[in-house]
């Protein structure tokens, strides 16, 4: 039995590839190391740090969540933090989405683009206030981000601080993680709604709670002072016994995303691609009066249509899909899947891609190419399974 | 770790029951270990010619694809066609509701380059240090 990469994603090889001391040693770790490797985590290097892919199983995971609840540490995405009386025209100058509207104690999920429209990264944005916000980025952009916000700031009336290492991050997710993490904290959680967040104790160390999440599930993602971590992670591991709570690795934090149809930087968007074929017209506000960077190139590409969209494709049969391989419409090739997985839910598997208007409505029949045979797919509407996040 | 002492083992991880002119041949518990939640596996055609040392079929979990080497040489008599509705076997219960193929040997001289037990397990513990 040999690992055979088919397609080159990069998620592909982390599983198996070898932690070699010399890799070991340029990697980032959370402050949750040990204690992962004690849950028996099995940790692999993902976007330059150290992080468990899996404890009990992929699938197991997966279950856990949509069913109950897990907790993940996602201590290696970024922070970056900026204050100032100008914070608020400098974000909106960033973001392609409405910035202005937003009030205190709510999170934003948005795009920051460049000139061309390319993606430099999505992102949720939260405001303290007018002249104080936090930005939760990818992991793997964090120092690109800076140097781009940084390099559009105009000098004067906003300070800019990559927190991102003495900033540790969960997220609590599934449908029991308000009842699960009540019991750590005094401020009520139901006030706390779907996309806002509140600064509040728990086990009586200061955070930020919110309401967001990256699994389709209710729950929270959670930030505190990277010092705390391992006794928050204990106790709400702790707290959520009676829960069955299990800690979730990366690998099912992918099967939960695309189950979602959720975009992965890196995979659906980057610097190349065109956000409005990824489905994010929703988050690039063109008709706003504020401009942002990026806008009249995304206005540009609005009013020229898009060429090609991006759609869920599921397996008739039982397989699994991979990023890369290619899809055929009556035997042309019609695109190659940007994600691809098994979905523990639907039990078979499911892939995203990019394809013209006339293969884009659900039903429309399709072939992947999966090594050498040509398997029967069909384009399913988005997301794949319907979210159960709490949206009052 | 199991690794039962009457199979014979190969060092990527694939083991060969021997019965007569045929064997079976599935993967380790070390190798199902390693790799996850087995979601698909692909199996050769019943009366196809597999070959020592090439691939005969694939195993997917859900991160990882991976080719299955054959042991040794000979024609496909049985696949195990249950792990289409159930791969999950394959984790589960590796050396027995999990096999993979039978095959009848073409020449039973091959096995002789296969690996006992003991020699599995030092490979197995090299591999986890």
């Amino acid at each position: 039995m040999k690992l055979v990469i088919h397609g080159t994603a990069s998620f592909f090889k982390t599983p198996y590839s070898p932690l070699t001391m010399s890799t070991v040693a340029s990697l980032k770790t959370t402050p949750l190391i040990q204690v992962h490797k004690k849950l028996g985590g099995k940790l692999v290097p993902f976007a330059g740090w150290q992080m468990p892919i899996q404890f009990q199983g992929v699938i197991h995971e997966h279950q856990c969540v949509r069913d109950g609840v897990g907790i993940f540490d996602v201590s290696h995405m970024g922070e970056i933090e900026i204050r100032g009386p100008s914070s608020k025209n400098l974000i909106q100058k960033l973001m392609t989405n409405d910035i202005d509207t937003m009030q205190d104690n709510q999170a934003l999920y948005t795009l920051m683009c460049r000139e061309h429209g390319g993606v430099v990264d999505d992102l949720l944005v939260h405001r303290f206030s007018e002249d104080h916000y936090f930005l939760c980025v990818n992991a793997a952009n964090t120092e690109k981000d800076f140097a781009w916000i940084s390099k559009n700031a105009d000098g004067d009336g906003v300070t800019i601080q990559d927190t991102s290492r003495e900033t540790a991050q969960f997220a609590v997710q599934g449908k029991h993680s308000e009842a699960l993490l009540q019991k750590l904290c005094e401020t009520a959680l139901n006030e706390i709604k779907y996309y806002h967040f509140k600064k509040a104790k728990i086990y009586n160390f200061e955070s930020i709670i919110a309401r967001t999440g990256y699994t389709g599930e209710d729950g929270f993602e959670i930030y505190m002072h990277a010092g705390c971590a391992k006794k928050v992670f204990a106790a709400i591991l702790e707290a959520g016994k009676d829960f069955n709570i299990q800690p979730i690795g990366l690998g099912a934090r992918d099967t939960l995303r695309m189950e979602m149809g959720y975009a992965l930087y890196g995979n659906e968007i980057d610097e190349k691609s065109k956000p409005l074929e990824a489905g994010l017209s929703w988050v690039i506000k063109l008709g706003n009066a504020d401009n942002f960077i990026g806008k009249s190139a995304l206005a540009k590409q609005k009013s020229a249509g898009n060429k090609r969209k991006l759609v869920g494709i599921r397996l008739r049969g039982r397989g699994v899909l991979r990023p890369h391989y290619r899809v055929l419409k009556n035997a042309v090739a019609v695109g190659e899947l940007t994600s691809g997985t098994f979905s523990p839910s639907l039990n078979t598997g499911i892939g995203l891609c990019y394809v013209s208007p006339e293969c884009a409505e659900s039903g429309t029949e399709l072939e992947v190419e999966i090594r050498k045979l040509r398997v029967s797919a069909e384009v399913v509407k988005l997301p794949f399974l319907p979210t159960r996040v709490k949206k009052n | 770790m199991e690794i039962p002492k009457e199979l014979l083992y190969t060092l990527e991880h694939e083991w060969v029951r021997v019965a007569g002119k045929n064997a079976v041949i599935g993967i380790t518990h070390f190798a199902q270990e390693q790799l996850g939640d087995i979601v698909f596996v692909e199996l050769p055609e019943v009366g196809s010619l597999i070959e020592k040392e090439n691939p005969f079929g694939i195993v997917e979990s859900v991160k990882t694809v991976s080719d299955l080497y054959a042991p040794t040489s000979g024609t496909v008599t049985k696949v195990n066609n249950e792990l289409e509705a159930k791969p999950e076997m394959v984790n589960n219960e590796p050396y027995g509701a999990g096999w993979i193929v039978e095959i009848e040997l073409a020449d039973e001289k091959d096995l002789a380059s296969l690996l006992n037990s003991d020699a599995y397990t030092k490979q197995c513990q090299k591999e986890m240090e």
